[in-house]
């Protein structure tokens, strides 16, 4: 936690809309940074309230350029925070962005938690409480919202990955420090080959924790859909419609080889992941009529957003009503789809179901008739509808910083090894990549867990 | 009887108690210091030893600050080892044996030497106690006696109980009665208090032993540094005439007394689990909890069940004893049990006690409930010092106890607080757990605890806080001279390490006998000394003749802090950053009457302990476990500025 001794960074411009997308940098060292990334006239000379046209550089590999922007410097006082300020205006893919941001990190920049912007603003004295208020506000949805997310990562195996790191970092500083606090006790000290071994072995971890974070990766996440219905509802017909139209922008966003059964959809920037997609294929797995049984619905939890398709011929409104009740009983996000419209004419179909309350978007995915009207209400739900988009790719960037920076602490204990350093010595970057792992996970005080483990496993004391 | 009103009455003659008369008494304040008994001065109740990893620490700060630990384990030690020195200057610990009578003797002696201070021989019974605010105790015997502030440092002596098999009786120490009425007393005034249990090993007659069974552990024998940094505070263990005596067995070496050690067998387990089903711990009388890293022996057992040994301290008494005290032997099993297993343990075999090991459990008050002057919350001027906030340790006691006498003279005179932080002082490092984290279990020192490792430091304790202390009234000008001294020349060092040039001729000799790679161009000493494995007093004797003498003229010690400088800079700057780090949110204050029940955005679990806590900065908001970082995020928002 610091105020304002060093420089965050952060995509500004809301999620996936636009031409234009904006990272702002604000701390002592925003021009610095951004000058270290922009290949153009030199920022570090420029006045006040400027813009400059260049590109942003790829800072490990000067020669790709990432993007044509715009940069607009804020110097000393006058800027949203109060303090240097520089923003990057680029072109307003998400993807895109998030490289600029991605590339800002890696210059010097560190990630900014959420509402620190407007946090540092306040703290220089540029908002009033009222508006205070509010951010304090947005901050505790957010860390709810961050926690939505770590639930979801609870099913997979991100949280274990993350908790068996700290237990090894934890028992290797027990073991340092075990030698250190307790060096006149009659226990037996591990030797500098078992700590090298082990020190590698985390590092080995944290590393390939990183890289199965690769961004391409996060981007391709996106938000998760389950097209479901009765057989026949017509769901297969539906997903081509869907995919058919969008095939060309797909390849040409995700870019990153693909998971087996998995089809994505890009609407406006966004990317939706199509779950179970094989299942609506060859129509071998009836959901619908699964619903209740565990898997199925495990299935449906998994996903953010649930198409609910059905065939408006055969389908009353009282098997509806019983649809939302379930849906709403579970707390899906869900949009009802009336199918085969087409067959009596929509204000027909429209008349079945007055006594929904419910939005029902009519379509006829044979005819591709209305299929606008999907795309916009899965990309109004993902952007308006309290699905954390954007923040779930912030979120795993910032889990990305962390690693990194784990991983950099350790390798100046293995380097601490080779010089022989003592074991205080090695413990200060032992420490410190403890406290960056516990930026994700939350959990800040070590010195507990160290001592409870040597408790816990030697026999101390006289 | 008493017609004056005092500045500071201090309740308990133990470490803290002791620390914290002198400390007033020293910086003006009109004081007095009542116990039980004037006889056991600061008693040491369990082991004779001060300092030890992280503890020797804390003894070399209470005396860079002017109080007396350091100079009375330095009078009193019979042997005097420097732990840890295989590691880096942060680990350095000093620890000494002391002898316990002598240690008691000379803490009466410096305190009767002390101006400003009166002692009274009873027992405090009630506070009093008004509008918020204490104003005097009442003992015993009907005294009320008055004053502006008070500090209470009761030990183990409130409904103290003592353990011993299936015997059980009320009592502060062995053979001494426990105090009652002090914390009903303090419940009734909206305190918490809870229980705790610690343990001491038997004492054995040293007449009865075969110490040709045991392995010999010694003294430093070349370098005794001791705990104070004054002059001449040391034994002259050269020339000791008090050491011939026959009846203790003095194997001397370099004329310091030495320990033994010698180790537990199966055999003697086996015993000791014979009286299991009448231990007061495994039978559930016992209910405080004990130090998970000071376990009894039978604790030991029990849960190490796969170990056959444990190792035992034989450590001697004092100079003319023969008592022996046994460390690694707590033990709370009846007294038969003990007598049969401790005779399997080699050399031991026709022990003769002295008396029994025991365990003892007491009241305390959780530490959460006191400022960082350890004044506490509830009652205006009343302070508590030692094992009634839950630590252990004659070190911590007495740390404690010199910071709240400071900041009960400090009340009385409406001087400013003093208050340690965890970048000062092992003992700000303390005080911050125990206000902010509080404990439940007997709360002990270890370096792990500090994040500014390297820069708390056995060596530069009086470059960190006799300045501070000499400025507020209580360290004594002589010091603050010396270390004036000292400052002088560690710069006048670094220069030399600076402006030095090695030439390859020089040390190339020297590097290959360790292994170093040579020079291939000159270089600076400053430099060459980096090299992890490069002892300046090492390299001196290959260094021109010139800066030989240059560097020969200071004192060792001297030249040991500027190496150290030298060395360590680039670590010791790490934690500077650090600090620097947090020194924002440190000085963020958050205003008193900061309503955090309003602040629903805040995780109820953060609320409460906040609402509880009650922190005086972002900072210590941020330590209190529980609140976690987006708290810390929401309350910066609303303090604002």
């Amino acid at each position: 936690m610091n105020l304002s001794s060093d420089t965050i960074a952060a995509i500004a411009t809301a999620p996936g809309i636009g031409a234009i997308g904006i990272i702002r940098l604000s701390g002592p060292d925003a021009v610095s940074i951004a000058n270290r990334i922009f290949k153009g006239k030199d920022l570090t000379l420029q006045p006040t309230h400027t813009l400059h046209f260049g590109h942003i550089l790829n800072p490990e590999d000067p020669s790709e350029l990432i993007d044509e922007v715009v940069v607009s410097l804020y110097l000393g006082t006058k800027s949203y925070t109060g303090e240097h300020t520089v923003e990057i205006s680029g072109h307003g893919s998400p993807f895109i962005l998030q490289n600029i941001l991605n590339a800002c990190i890696r210059a010097g920049a560190r990630l900014a938690a959420p509402g620190e912007f407007t946090q540092r603003a306040f703290l220089n004295g540029k908002l009033d409480l009222a508006q205070a208020e509010a951010v304090a506000d947005l901050i505790a949805a957010d860390s709810k919202a961050a926690q939505q997310t770590a639930l979801k990562q609870l099913r997979g195996g991100f949280s274990n990955d993350l908790k068996s790191l700290r237990d090894q970092l934890i028992q290797f500083a027990a073991l340092i420090e075990l030698e250190l606090d307790f060096s006149d006790e009659d226990v037996e000290f591990a030797d500098r080959t078992r700590f090298r071994a082990l020190i590698t072995e985390i590092k080995n971890a944290s590393q390939q924790l990183i890289d199965s974070f690769r961004l391409g990766n996060v981007i391709k996440k996106g938000v998760s859909v389950a097209i479901i219905g009765k057989p026949n509802a017509g769901k297969s017909t539906l997903l081509n419609a869907l995919l058919n139209e969008d095939r060309a922008i797909v390849s040409d966003i995700a870019g990153t080889t693909r998971d087996t059964i998995e089809e994505t959809l890009n609407i406006n920037g966004i990317l939706f992941r199509l779950i179970d997609t094989a299942g609506i294929r060859t129509e071998t797995t009836d959901i619908i009529e699964q619903i209740g049984v565990g898997k199925s619905l495990e299935k449906m939890r998994e996903a953010d957003v649930v198409i609910y398709l059905f065939d408006v011929e055969t389908t009353t409104a009282a098997e509806l009503r019983q649809q939302i009740d379930l849906f709403e009983q579970e707390q899906f996000k869900f949009i009802l789809v009336a199918n085969k419209c087409d067959i009596s004419g929509i204000s027909r179909a429209q008349e079945r179901f007055t006594a929904i309350s419910h939005p029902i978007l009519y379509i006829a995915a044979k005819e591709k008739q209305a299929m606008d009207s999907i795309r916009q209400a899965l990309f109004d739900t993902a952007v308006e509808g309290n699905i954390e988009t954007e923040n779930t790719i912030v979120t795993n960037a910032r889990h990305h910083a962390a690693l990194l920076n784990v991983v950099n602490s350790l390798t100046e204990v293995e380097q601490g090894m080779e010089l022989g350093l003592s074991g205080e010595l090695l413990s200060i970057d032992i420490r410190r990549s403890l406290q960056f792992l516990g930026e994700i996970t939350g959990q800040v005080e070590v010195d507990r867990d160290i001592l409870g483990t040597i408790f816990g496993k030697f026999c101390i004391g006289k | 009887m008493f017609l004056e009103q005092y500045d500071v009455i201090v309740v308990g003659g133990g470490h803290a108690g002791c620390e914290a008369a002198a400390a007033a008494a020293n910086m003006g304040s009109k004081t007095m210091l009542i116990t039980m008994n004037l006889l056991t001065l600061a008693q040491m109740s369990c082991n004779p030893a001060m300092g030890g990893i992280g503890k020797g620490q804390i003894v070399r700060e209470i005396d860079a600050l002017g109080g007396y630990s350091g100079i009375v384990s330095d009078k009193s030690m019979i042997q005097f080892r420097m732990l840890n020195k295989s590691k880096g200057p942060a680990m350095w610990s000093p620890r000494c044996q002391s002898d316990r009578m002598l240690f008691a003797a000379t803490w009466r002696e410096m305190l009767e030497q002390t101006p400003n201070l009166h002692f009274f021989q009873d027992s405090v019974t009630g506070l009093i106690v008004s509008r918020g605010t204490v104003e005097g105790v009442v003992t015993a015997m009907g005294q009320k006696i008055y004053a502006k502030a008070v500090v209470l440092t009761n030990g183990t002596f409130l409904n103290g109980i003592i353990h011993v098999g299936e015997k059980q009786f009320g009592g502060g120490r062995m053979g001494e009665k426990g105090a009652t009425g002090i914390t009903e007393q303090l419940v009734s005034l909206g305190f918490e208090s809870d229980r705790l249990k610690t343990g001491t090993p038997p004492r054995i007659d040293g007449r009865s032993l075969d110490y040709s069974k045991m392995e010999i552990q010694e003294g430093d024998l070349d370098e005794v540094a001791g705990f104070s940094y004054m002059p001449g505070t040391l034994p002259d263990f050269k020339n000791a005439s008090f050491i011939d005596n026959a009846r203790v067995k003095n194997r001397i070496s370099g004329k310091q007394r030495h320990c033994w050690i010698t180790y537990t067998s199966p055999e003697v387990h086996d015993i000791l689990r014979t009286g299991f089903d009448r231990s007061p711990m495994f039978q559930g009388r016992i209910q405080g909890s004990g130090p998970r890293y000071c376990p009894s022996i039978e604790d030991k057992i029990n849960r190490f069940a796969d170990k056959d040994r444990h190792q035992l301290f034989v450590e001697p008494e004092g100079w003319n004893t023969v008592e022996i005290y046994v460390n690694g032997f707590s033990t709370s099993l009846p007294e038969e049990v003990q007598v049969k297993a401790i005779r399997k343990v080699p050399g031991f075999e026709n022990a003769i006690f002295f008396r029994p090991g025991y365990a003892i459990e007491y009241d305390y008050f959780p530490p959460t409930q006191l400022q960082y002057t350890l004044e506490t919350k509830l009652i205006k001027n009343l302070f508590f010092a030692g094992q009634i906030n839950g630590t252990t340790g004659y070190e911590e006691a007495a740390g404690q106890g010199l910071v709240a006498g400071i900041n009960a003279h400090n009340n009385v005179h409406g001087h400013p607080s003093f208050v340690l932080k965890r970048d000062e002082a092992y003992i700000g490092v303390l005080i911050d757990d125990l206000i902010n984290k509080g404990t439940d279990e007997p709360y002990r020192m270890f370096t792990s605890r500090a994040e500014y490792r390297t820069l708390l430091r056995q060596d530069n304790a009086d470059m960190r806080l006799t300045e501070r202390s000499y400025e507020m009234g209580l360290a004594a000008r002589e010091r603050y001279e010396l270390l004036q001294e000292k400052k002088k020349h560690i710069a006048r060092i670094d220069e030399i390490l600076n402006i030095t040039m090695v030439e390859p001729e020089e040390v190339n000799e020297f590097l290959e006998k360790i292994g170093s790679a040579p020079l291939k161009e000159r270089q600076k000493l400053s430099k060459l000394l980096l090299r992890p494995n490069i002892a300046l007093k090492n390299l001196l004797p290959y260094l021109l003749p010139s800066v030989q003498q240059n560097l020969e003229a200071f004192d060792p010690l001297e030249m040991e802090q500027s190496e150290i400088h030298c060395k360590y800079k680039a670590y010791m700057d790490k934690e500077v950053e650090m600090v620097g780090k947090m020194k924002a949110m440190e000085e963020l204050i958050i205003p008193e009457s900061f309503n955090y029940e309003k602040l629903t955005a805040l995780s109820i679990e953060a609320r409460q302990k906040l609402n509880k806590i009650r922190p005086r900065t972002l900072g210590q908001a941020s330590r209190i476990s529980g609140v976690n970082p987006s708290d810390i995020q929401i309350l910066m928002i609303f303090m604002g500025r």
